[in-house]
């Protein structure tokens, strides 16, 4: 256990260095990188994804996922654009639309706790289900004529930095899911939990009730995503953040988060966040081509896996399996032996 | 994945139950794949009874031929999830097998058909193998592995494709054809898609290999120390799963004619659901292909029935939520109620 | 634990810092692009301004993968070239309007000159086009045009009302002036598609159509596999369906791949907006009988050479002034801001051997 929570402290570090590192050469060799303009646009372009990001991380510590995210911040697109084309004022559509993601995470959260689903599962299909949802509230529509004091307060930076007030809102989010998950009990019961389920049961950790709020919070910062989303493009329609459910994941996992739960921290996912930000933003700059950024997204995940895996090989010493196996995949070395050649035992 | 947080959903299908519990655990996945088909036939149905014209000919062949490249999919899925794994990437691999198959044939327009079909199956069996490798021998989780392969993939094909798209006119009329020719009134390409299913179903069922996959999936740590080699299998699940999408990038080029770098965009999270709709337990030991291939067919089935019926095509993937939901619902439900009947030995019934 | 937390802490305030420093040194350089002067604010047109070796030009489309841009562009490359600019192609895989912003603020932080874009959504790529427009770039959009407020110029590959008559005109002409039609469009938002389709039922309108009916309109989504499947849903649904209009280059060709290969092809008329290249095929065996499109490649370089007029100052976007687009000769600028390429071009079997795009 304490080796294995080195190691992801290392990785933890790692990414943060090789943010470092890109921001750095970045600002070195590509031209038009290192400004106050260009890190504003930058920050615009992460914001959705960091803000999902902080929920997300919670729930994979846990052990479980949140696919629907992204539909989440599509259905409350939707519904803020048919509430303002009511006639509803602006100020209230927000808070209703905050309501509304909680809702939808507290759908989730009850299949997950109460019907006992695998969260997998559960939130493939209402991903489907929300995103569908969203379709038919707004149809084919788009509703775009959002006053401008408040689509430009979205993308506005805060007086005397280029940075947008939206980093503002990730930032203090940021730091309350930080304090809650790296100082306070509840934290640690989030750890625990995803160490292994039944343990933190007898420990006296109230499982499916702490899961039960994490899926409303994912919902409701969807819910918010949605919200800054439609302001940030001016622009409601159901199908906002087509496929962004997939890139918190990645940058999440790159961050360090154990997709089995139990480990991972948060300035390790804010790094990952920024790092893939950093990466497309410089290399867009750079004038490569989308189809590069694609694979480089992909190869970093992948190396995020794989790369605790090598260093644990390199040093010679084989990962304790300090809880039951999640899945075949990660299971001790199969020693690759010949068949064995006595006589087939029967399974059916 | 996480572990489900009750305990385990599904019985372990094979090799630790006894006979008679194992009878049981069957009968129920019978039940549970009726119910599917119920529903379909169900939908269909009511479908041709709204509008006769939905069970013309025509029509029957366009359900079945729109339901060839899921089903091939869901299949190979199937064997994947069986052993508590994923592959997000089929997607990528089918986009991408299919625009290989459309380039060689604008190389060598006189390509003899089946050398198509075979580069194009074999290319997502590489794919499949290098996602095996890395989830088997390099030991990383399938769904964080295959997602970083979704991304890799579609991105090694946009910059292949760099804006190029395969036209119907690149490709020769004997390829095209397959998407045309029937027999018996049968599409050949719905026929290939059954000889996928019963193939696959015939061996997961009733091979000594195939049988394993399903106790790796039940228990991994039990399986290995009964001596399976868990990391071949596992392995071989995954290139297996790639050479199908292989070969539905394949048919989707004969059947769609056009393709560009954006082929198969999205298809892997329905590729689950239909998986999920047919009974396959998302977390491994526990489902069948056949079930698979009917959620394939359902999932397809609904999308024409609806726009047959004139209900609000936005309504679509809200019913595909809702029922993915259902089905898991329902698998939990016939879950609890067999484990309940194995534990209390049976007061009704059996 | 205490020793985690502290690294914790200290990785994340190394991360704050370091997004900050990055943030923090351009920070004194902000807003030099807003010092350079835009060209065309001077608000005075000079026709014989000439236009600058160099001057960079992007064209941002839709998507990237889309052969119908991928055509456009190369006519845009050849204008570039032609007045020795430098030109560049970027864009997103996929057609949204999000991915697009991203890309326009990146030309923008590169000091473009010029951007020329085709909008996935008329409004929400307008914030960032006007950021760049403060930034010093002359925007302008082509086959899908922005609100008028966030653009210089709107390149029109043909005037919508053209688009329209043609197209119903083709379309009775080939179900003989009677029957059922639908129309299977593009993505419901696209701004283009939406103008067409009203004003085509605008058109039907006329005493010389009364024998037609519009059933329908029905998105394929500009997506090869949905506008397959909803053709076929089409004629499941409207038995007696005579004709379809597809006014988009992916519908198009994906209903007559469908109709080629079932019982309805030569009873089910077949028209829209195609390339030659991609419905030659269906036009051999009698799938479809005529369609029309402008030429994609002379509307990439009108933009182009629009593009330059304005940033040369030979222009300033105000109606009736006139500029040389190359080979094209001289066009004019209208209302609103729009250039018009032409009257579409219509396709047949006598001519589509003709045209290769």
């Amino acid at each position: 256990m304490a080796l294995d929570r080195r190691l992801f402290a290392r990785w933890d570090t790692a990414v943060i260095a090789a943010l470092a590192v890109s921001v750095l050469a970045a600002s070195l060799a590509v031209e038009g990188f290192a400004s106050g303009r260009n890190a504003g646009f930058l920050v615009l372009d992460i914001a959705a994804v960091a803000l999902i990001a902080l929920p997300m991380t919670l729930i994979i510590i846990t052990g479980e996922i949140d696919l629907s995210v992204a539909s989440t911040l599509g259905l409350t697109s939707a519904v803020m654009g048919h509430l303002w084309v009511a006639g509803l004022p602006l100020e209230l559509i927000v808070v209703l639309c905050v309501v509304l993601g909680a809702v939808l995470g507290a759908v989730n959260g009850l299949l997950v706790t109460v019907a006992g689903l695998p969260s997998l599962a559960v939130t493939i299909g209402t991903m489907a289900l929300y995103r569908g949802l969203a379709y038919v509230v707004l149809g084919d529509r788009a509703v775009a004529d959002f006053p401008f004091s408040w689509t430009g307060a979205a993308t506005t930076p805060i007086p005397g930095t280029p940075i947008p007030w939206i980093a503002a809102a990730i930032a203090l989010l940021a730091v309350a899911f930080g304090v809650v998950l790296h100082a306070t009990p509840v934290g640690r019961a989030l750890y625990a939990i995803g160490a292994g389920g039944q343990a933190a049961a007898f420990a006296g950790i109230a499982v499916l009730r702490t899961k039960f709020w994490l899926f409303v919070t994912a919902g409701a910062v969807s819910g918010l995503a949605g919200v800054f989303w439609t302001l940030q493009y001016a622009s409601a329609r159901a199908d906002n953040g087509y496929g962004l459910e997939l890139s918190v994941v990645a940058a999440v996992l790159l961050g360090g988060v154990s997709i089995f739960g139990g480990r991972g921290a948060l300035p390790g996912v804010l790094a990952g966040v920024v790092l893939l930000g950093t990466i497309r933003n410089a290399l867009r700059l750079a004038d490569v081509a989308e189809d590069a950024l694609t694979v480089v997204t992909g190869a970093l995940l992948i190396a995020s896996v794989l790369a605790p895996n090598a260093l644990a090989a390199l040093r010679g010493r084989r990962r304790p399996a300090d809880r039951p196996a999640p899945g075949a995949a990660a299971d001790p070395p199969v020693p690759t032996q010949p068949s064995t050649s006595g006589p087939t035992r029967e399974l059916s | 994945m996480a572990e489900p947080t009750a305990p385990a959903a599904a019985p372990p299908a094979a090799p630790a139950a006894n006979g008679r519990a194992a009878t049981k655990v069957r009968r129920v996945r019978q039940v549970r794949e009726l119910g599917i088909l119920l529903a379909l036939v169900l939908l269909v149905a009511v479908t041709a009874a709204a509008n006769p014209r939905f069970l013309t000919a025509q029509s029957v062949r366009d359900l079945l031929l729109g339901a060839t490249v899921l089903t091939i999919l869901a299949v190979g899925q199937t064997i994947v999830i069986i052993t508590r794994n994923v592959d997000l990437s089929v997607g990528s691999v089918l986009g991408l097998s299919a625009f290989a198959t459309g380039s060689l044939f604008v190389a060598f327009p006189d390509l003899p058909v089946l050398v198509a079909v075979a580069a194009g199956t074999a290319l997502g069996a590489v794919c499949g193998a290098l996602n095996g490798a890395l989830v088997a021998a390099a030991r990383v989780p399938a769904l964080v592995v295959t997602l970083g392969t979704l991304y890799v993939f579609r991105g090694v094909d946009h910059s292949w494709a760099s804006g190029a798209q395969i036209n119907a006119a690149d490709l020769p009329d004997a390829f095209l054809g397959l998407s045309t020719a029937t027999v018996l009134g049968v599409p050949v390409l719905a026929f290939a898609a059954l000889a996928v299913v019963l193939a696959a179903g015939w061996y997961l069922g009733s091979y000594r290999s195939g049988r394993e996959l399903y106790a790796i999936g039940s228990e991994p740590a039990a399986a290995l120390l009964s001596g399976i080699p868990v990391g071949r299998r596992v392995f071989a699940a995954f290139v297996v799963n790639g050479a199908l999408a292989g070969l539905a990038g394949v048919i989707y080029a004969a059947r769609f004619g056009t393709v560009d770098a954006t082929a198969g965009t999205g298809l892997e999270l329905q590729v689950v659901a239909a998986a999920v709709v047919g009974g396959v337990a998302i977390f491994g030991g526990s489902g069948t292909v056949y079930g698979a291939a009917l959620g394939a067919a359902l999932l397809t089935t609904i999308g024409t029935s609806l726009a047959v019926l004139r209900i609000n095509p936005f309504w679509q993937q809200a019913v595909v939520g809702l029922l993915i939901l259902a089905a898991i619902g329902l698998d939990r439900l016939l879950a609890v109620r067999t484990a309940r009947r194995l534990r209390g030995g049976a007061p009704r019934g059996a | 634990m205490t020793i985690d937390r502290v690294r914790t802490g200290a990785t994340a305030a190394t991360a704050l810092v370091l997004l900050l420093a990055s943030a923090a040194c351009g920070g004194t350089t902000r807003g030099d692009a807003e010092d350079q002067a835009a060209p065309q604010a001077t608000g005075q047109a000079d026709p014989n301004a000439e236009i600058p070796a160099g001057l960079s030009v992007a064209f941002l489309p839709k998507q990237l993968n889309n052969p119908y841009f991928t055509v456009a562009d190369a006519g845009g490359e050849a204008a570039v070239t032609e007045y020795a600019g430098e030109y560049r192609e970027v864009g997103p895989s996929e057609a949204t309007a999000s991915s697009q912003v991203s890309y326009i603020n990146t030309l923008s932080q590169q000091q473009t000159d010029v951007i020329v874009t085709a909008a996935n959504d008329p409004n929400a790529i307008c914030g960032a086009l006007n950021q760049a427009r403060q930034a010093g770039a002359t925007v302008v959009t082509f086959d899908s045009d922005t609100d008028p407020a966030c653009r210089d110029l709107f390149v029109n590959q043909a005037s919508a009302e053209g688009i329209a008559q043609t197209q119903i005109e083709l379309i009775s002409e080939q179900i003989g002036g009677e029957g059922q039609i639908a129309i299977l469009s593009a993505t419901p938002n696209a701004t283009n598609q939406n103008a067409w389709i009203e004003l085509m039922e605008a058109e039907l309108e006329r005493p010389e159509y009364e024998g037609i009916e519009l059933v329908t309109v029905a998105y394929g989504n500009d997506d090869d596999q949905d506008s397959f499947q909803e053709t076929q849903g089409l004629l499941q649904s409207y038995p007696d369906l005579a004709g379809i209009v597809s006014p988009t280059t992916v519908g198009i060709a994906a209903a007559a791949r469908y109709l080629s290969g079932s019982e309805y092809r030569g009873e089910v008329a077949l028209t829209g907006l195609g390339t030659p290249n991609q419905m030659r095929e269906y036009v051999e065996d009698g799938t479809v009988e005529a369609f029309a499109l402008w030429n994609p490649e002379d509307l990439g370089y009108l933009a182009a050479w629009a593009g330059a007029a304005l940033s040369a100052g030979q222009i300033t976007g105000a109606e009736g002034e006139t500029f040389t687009a190359g080979r094209l000769g001289e066009y004019e600028v209208g209302a609103n801001g729009e250039v018009v390429l032409g009257p579409p071009t219509v396709f047949d079997a006598d001519n589509i051997d003709d045209f290769d795009f």
